[in-house]
């Protein structure tokens, strides 16, 4: 660091400079650089994050440099184990495992991405607003989040899906309207870690100074809300956010795994093991491809949140 | 006691009837019709079905359904009856539950007896390659998702090594000694499945709730008193760990149920999870809602019970 502020110098400008003069010009130290130090020092959350960034990459790269269609039969060619031609093998139907990985991948991912937004927007509206208002709203509010705790999500969400699965489909199409459910479900089932962390906080904040600064200058509700409080809440948001990415991946996995999630022309990780599950036995590989990216994906989404956990929130020792 | 035990009750009633009716209206408010099978039936006419859908109630609006539904079940324990099965939806679960209740019980006994040493030796000796090891397993174990690590013990003890049957059957009744093996058989892998990834979870908990108290003033306290570690580990530190362990346990009990579902479906358990399954795949309603309710309800009971204990365990809550 120091070589960097000599070379920036001038001609006019001394050599050498004084420690206080090297510590005025020392780039200043953020909250954010301070948790990236701390972060970087996470063997595995670093792993983590190598391993989704590969993975993120190949999902999006990946079908426009290998072009093979991830939907074409071949019907003289089922079931192959990994071969030079078919780097995964073809499944039950002859199709490529790779090119349907990758294309499957995308959904996954972006089902995981997408859920996890939803459930973060309404966690941090629906925490915002008990926590700032507090009494009977903040009441009523927490006994709804207590109440979609202790709903049993998964046949929850099985007989929702069931139900609007056919009038979303004829709206939205066939895969849109699929995504649309599964996005909105997951969402709607996952939102209540980030309200209780929300509001916790704002409960506190609220109190402080510099609330009470704004309120004087006479700043209306809603950006005492969002522009000066919620920054403040941002680090564990964001833990949360990226935990939940994980849970929402392996929750569509779940229910394509159970044959409800995506049709079978949307290979998503889950559905193509869902379809691997009955040549098992014979031809293990169709299943062990897609079940261990699910895996390797949320293990190292979980190790970068326990990193950013460890960076941002040094003291939740316990939160699971 | 007693008086703490029946106002814990008092608060679950109103839960587990606010649960059945968000389950009602999502039901209710679903565009699907259940006389649409009569519309394709060309001998019912119109009138007819009109006749049937008043005959049925369904003309009347869903919060007087609702209440009505309700009754029904309070007084008669009516939960309507099977499209499908063609028996009442009661005797269906009753038939299904103690299957689902067997294996859960026992992935669960099993992971409370493997977690909380795990949990202990762990936290006492932190950084040790014991301590590594273990913190890892729980970390992966945490992570894997539930249908994967089915998937995998299939293929390894059930394909490869044939040591355990993979596919549950329900006719073995249990008269000797051999039946019992044989149940005790083919439940090994469904309960290994449930109870590694309880274990992972609840071992996590243990581990930090003890860090948490080892440090203590009062730790160090009964040390200067003299007392053996032994004393020291489980009289003080443990009892007293115990009790956000509990809180969280009770926090993950619907992820339990999620967890049985799936394993009842790659193993072809006969409990009311993959009745669930296979009632959403033949679109049997009165099953589909009945089924969820009753996962509700387990929730709630299970909610109670780890509730009672809380108050067991920590001599700070007033009964009153």
């Amino acid at each position: 660091m120091a070589q960097s502020t000599l070379s920036l110098s001038g001609a006019s400008a001394p050599l050498v400079l004084t420690r206080e003069e090297e510590f005025v010009k020392r780039k200043p130290r953020t909250l954010w650089s301070d948790a990236w130090n701390k972060f970087r020092r996470h063997t595995t959350a670093m792993i983590g994050v190598g391993v989704l960034l590969f993975i993120v990459l190949a999902v999006i790269v990946g079908p426009f440099l290998y072009t093979r269609s991830p939907a074409k039969l071949d019907f003289g060619n089922t079931k192959s184990p990994p071969t030079a031609e078919n780097i995964f093998g073809t499944n039950h139907l002859g199709q490529d495992q790779l090119a349907r990985i990758l294309t499957g991948g995308r959904i996954s991912i972006a089902v995981g991405i997408v859920a996890m937004l939803v459930a973060i927007f309404l966690g941090i509206l629906i925490g915002a607003i008990a926590g700032f208002f507090g009494g009977a709203v903040d009441g009523w509010l927490m006994r709804i989040t207590e109440l979609f705790l202790s709903l049993p999500v998964l046949p929850v969400l099985i007989m929702t899906i069931y139900l609007f699965r056919e009038p979303l489909r004829a709206a939205f199409g066939l895969s849109l309207g699929v995504f649309f459910l599964m996005v909105l479900l997951i969402g709607l089932f996952n939102w209540m870690s980030v309200a209780r962390v929300v509001r916790a906080s704002f409960l506190s904040l609220k109190q402080k100074e510099f609330v009470e600064a704004a309120n004087c200058l006479g700043v209306p509700t809603r950006s005492i809300i969002f522009r000066h409080i919620l920054p403040n809440v941002l680090s564990p948001v964001i833990v949360a956010a990226t935990i939940a990415v994980g849970e929402a991946i392996v929750t569509e996995s779940t229910l394509s795994f159970l044959g409800l999630g995506f049709p079978p022309d949307f290979p998503t990780w889950g559905r193509m093991l869902f379809d691997a599950q009955d040549y098992l036995s014979q031809h293990p590989h169709i299943a062990l491809v897609p079940g261990a990216l699910i895996f390797i994906t949320v293990l190292s989404i979980n190790y970068v949140g326990d990193g950013l956990r460890d960076a941002l929130d040094p003291r939740s020792l316990l939160r699971g | 006691m007693n008086q703490y035990f029946i106002r814990r009750i008092l608060i679950a009633i109103p839960t587990i009837l606010a649960i059945s009716f968000i389950i009602f209206a999502v039901l209710s408010l679903s565009p699907n019709d259940p006389m649409s099978q009569f519309a394709l039936n060309p001998a019912v006419p119109p009138e007819v079905r009109e006749n049937i859908r008043r005959s049925l109630g369904l003309d009347q609006p869903w919060p007087v359904r609702y209440v009505r539904w309700l009754y029904t079940l309070v007084t008669t324990g009516d939960l309507g009856f099977s499209f499908s099965a063609r028996i009442p939806v009661t005797t269906l679960i009753f038939q299904r539950l103690p299957t689902t209740l067997w294996v859960i019980g026992s992935a669960y006994v099993i992971s409370v007896l493997l977690a909380i040493p795990l949990g202990i030796i762990s936290a006492v000796k932190q950084y040790s390659i014991f301590d590594h090891i273990a913190t890892t397993f729980a970390f992966i174990g945490f992570s894997v998702p539930t249908f994967f690590t089915g998937l995998i013990l299939i293929l390894i003890f059930g394909v490869r090594l044939r040591w355990f049957p993979w596919i549950y059957d329900s006719t073995i009744k249990v008269t000797d000694a051999d039946s019992l093996l044989l149940l005790i058989k083919q439940s090994v892998l469904p309960i290994t499945v449930l109870a590694l990834f309880q274990t992972a979870t609840l071992m996590r908990y243990v581990r930090a709730s003890m860090l948490e108290n080892l440090p203590q003033d009062y730790v160090r306290t009964a040390r200067s008193k003299g007392l053996s570690e032994r004393a020291i580990l489980f009289g003080h530190v443990f009892r007293n760990s115990l009790i956000p362990v509990v809180t969280l346990i009770a926090l993950g009990i619907p992820g339990i149920f999620t967890g049985a579902l799936i394993t009842e479906q790659i193993f072809r358990v006969p409990g009311i999870g993959s009745l669930l399954v296979s009632s959403f795949n033949s679109s049997d309603t009165p099953v589909i809602m009945a089924v969820t309710i009753i996962f509700a309800l387990l929730v709630v009971v299970f909610n109670l019970i780890v509730d009672v204990l809380y108050g067991f365990l920590d001599p700070r809550i007033k009964y009153n």
